[in-house]
């Protein structure tokens, strides 16, 4: 699918609207759109919402050797996937520049930051370590998927349980989560990307663009920091000059932005884990709303079986029953086998029944497996019904064939088309014989 | 058999769904059955390019998307599976030289996964205002070592199963779209038409009950 371009006027709308410092949906230049999140049952899921992007996060692990020149520290692999139903002009399977770009980025946020206390995920030095697989999935697009990405990949990483390893010399027990709880994750700070839209050069800045805001935007600017005013990443693309003082006053937005969202996750990190510890009901459907028209939910509901056997009882005996089972396969020379008999061949015996089935043949369109010209077969059956003749066979290409008895009327021998056959064996092939009637 | 046992087995996990919820797909829908949840984002009708297009009907596409790692063989089965589904669903003819495109991603999975696909796909195609000639719904039962229909398993339900099918079931006269197995079972367990008409546990009119309380 293709994406609709941007129209000349819309792009012209958004800009003259950039211009007298409003926006499209109402917010301030430096203003941030709702950030919700929300848990899966399993640790380590969740899904971020920024305004309209949605961000789905999971984190797995796995023990693996670790790399050859690192070998007492574990493996952080972060992968974000645009999925096709973020926006309709994402394809399966295109490497885009835009995936590219943000996956480069999203790394270099959550690994090259050393957000994660690597070391301690060292299980047997040189031989056994443990790899953080982090996955996202970009499920709706309305902008600044990378803020909404580092959001959901920091906040699955601290939602995640890593299994509990015990060591004993060479040997390494892994407990499952029934014997052992799971060990959260030791994480040293949270990176989190602010991007900012430059317009007209420059001029213009705007926190957080929507979908529409990057499309006509100059260029971008994108600030990984934590809580502790750290820049982790700072990049800047587009081609557009920034002057110092223009990064500078970006970078204190981004800390006092950071330090919001910071707290927002906490808060529902603690909420999550205060559900599990009491029992609440946690997951996916806590996040449906209960009252909404587009919404509906129900309760355990028993379904009633009593009946079912007399039912499925009732179902066998009025149903037909199955064919006749073939016989086992017979063997007529080394390569050629034969599985059942076809219908008893009956040419030449029925004239009521072979003319009933001619006139089937006319209305059925012509994509049997065989090749024959129907507008003859059409003449020459209509001709056929007016005298009266039986079929006839006429010149074919297989072996074994078999010859009608000769009729008093005098024979029609029509050239007949090739028709594509393909017979192992005489019998098998009668059935098939008798739908190819060309010769009428 | 005890009353007791048969109704531990079949009942339905809370089930619950909502749609709209995303802007871009023309429609969406997720549906979350106790703890298995898969989003649906659909497109369509939409413009198909030029060698996959059919001027019978529009031209169905469907993307499973596992939560982690590449989608694989079994997705692309299944994806195959759903895809059958829709077709014989669909009032494709309406919409020739188009192509619907339904995306699935897998939320959460705890057993019950081809079903929740079902069940979301039908609410997206809802939501996006496709002509279907009726719903459908699916409805998963495990069979359980000692003989019992288990409706909507669980994971841990699904693995110690000796055989789980999946049914896709239609609203307007409950019939069975397409269905798929996994395991061994005998055919009156599943419901099929015996040769010899043996009494024995119907899967398939459980199913169906089930469904049509979905």
């Amino acid at each position: 699918m293709k994406e609709t371009p941007l129209s000349n006027c819309e792009r012209r709308f958004l800009l003259r609207a950039i211009q007298e410092r409003k926006r499209l949906d109402g917010r301030q230049c430096y203003d941030y759109r709702n950030v919700r999140i929300s848990f899966g049952p399993e640790h380590g899921c969740c899904v971020v919402e920024l305004g309209k992007t949605r961000v789905l996060g999971q984190v797995s692990c796995e023990l693996v050797p670790p790399k050859p020149n690192r070998a007492t520290e574990g493996i952080l692999f972060c992968n974000l996937e645009l999925s096709p139903m973020a926006a309709p002009g994402f394809e399966p399977g295109r490497q885009s520049e835009l995936l590219v770009k943000v996956n480069r980025l999203i790394e270099r946020c959550l690994r090259n930051s050393k957000c994660i206390d690597t070391e301690s995920l060292c299980v047997v030095a040189g031989e056994k370590v443990w790899q953080i697989r982090v996955d996202l999935h970009l499920l709706n697009h309305d902008g600044n998927i990378v803020d909404a990405a580092s959001i959901a990949g920091i906040v699955a990483l601290c939602h995640f349980r890593r299994p509990d390893v015990s060591v004993q010399g060479k040997e390494v027990t892994v407990y499952s989560p029934e014997e052992r709880d799971p060990v959260p994750l030791s994480i040293h700070h949270m990176p989190i990307c602010v991007s900012f839209a430059f317009f007209q050069q420059g001029t213009y800045l705007l926190v957080d663009p929507n979908e529409r805001e990057e499309r006509v935007m100059d260029g971008l600017l994108v600030i990984a920091m934590n809580k502790h005013r750290e820049i982790c990443t700072i990049q800047s693309s587009g081609g557009i000059m920034l002057l110092k003082d223009q990064v500078l006053r970006c970078s204190k937005i981004t800390a006092v932005k950071v330090a919001e969202i910071t707290e927002l996750i906490q808060k529902a990190l603690e909420n999550d884990q205060k559900l599990r510890k009491e029992g609440g009901k946690f997951g996916f459907a806590e996040s449906i709303p209960n009252q909404k028209i587009t919404a509906f939910k129900m309760d355990s509901a028993a379904v009633d079986t009593n009946n079912v056997e007399e039912q499925a009882e009732e179902i066998i005996t009025k149903a037909d029953p199955p064919s006749e089972v073939f016989a086992k396969p017979i063997l007529h020379t080394p390569g050629t086998a034969q599985i059942g008999e076809g219908i008893e061949n009956a040419w030449g015996d029925l004239e009521e029944s072979e003319r009933e089935e001619a006139a089937e043949e006319e209305g059925e369109s012509s994509t049997t497996a065989f090749e024959c010209q129907r507008t003859e077969t059409e003449d020459t059956s209509m001709m056929n019904e007016a005298k009266d003749d039986p079929i006839v066979l006429s010149d074919s290409e297989e072996e074994e064939v078999v010859i009608l008895e000769p009729q008093e009327v005098p024979k029609k021998t029509r050239p007949q088309t090739t028709l594509k056959q393909e017979s192992t064996s005489k019998k098998a092939f009668n059935k098939k014989r008798r739908k190819k009637r060309a010769s009428r | 058999m005890e009353v007791a046992e048969e109704a531990a087995g079949c009942s339905l996990r809370p089930f619950s769904c909502e749609q709209g919820l995303l802007s871009r797909p023309d429609g969406s829908a997720t549906f979350v059955q106790g703890d298995t949840s898969v989003l649906a984002g659909l497109y369509g009708p939409a413009e198909v390019k030029g060698s996959r297009e059919s001027p019978d009907g529009a031209t169905v596409e469907v993307l499973l998307r596992p939560k982690v790692g590449l989608p694989g063989v079994a997705e692309r089965s299944r994806e195959q599976l759903l895809r059958r589904t829709f077709e014989a669903v669909l009032l494709g003819s309406l919409h020739p030289r188009t192509s619907i495109t339904v995306v699935l991603q897998v939320l959460s999975d705890a057993g019950s996964l081809l079903a929740c696909c079902l069940n979301a796909a039908c609410m997206g195609l809802l939501d996006a205002g496709l002509p279907l000639s009726s719903l459908f719904c699916g409805v998963t039962c495990a069979l359980d070592p000692h003989g019992d229909i288990i409706l909507d398993p669980t994971a841990r339900q699904e693995q110690e199963a000796h055989a789980v099918l999946t049914f896709a079931i239609d609203s307007a006269q409950r019939k069975v779209l397409a269905t798929t197995t996994r395991g061994s079972c005998s055919a009156e367990e599943a419901g099929l038409p015996a040769p010899r008409p043996i009494s024995g546990r119907g899967g398939v009119a459980a199913a169906t009950r089930a469904g049509s309380g979905l």
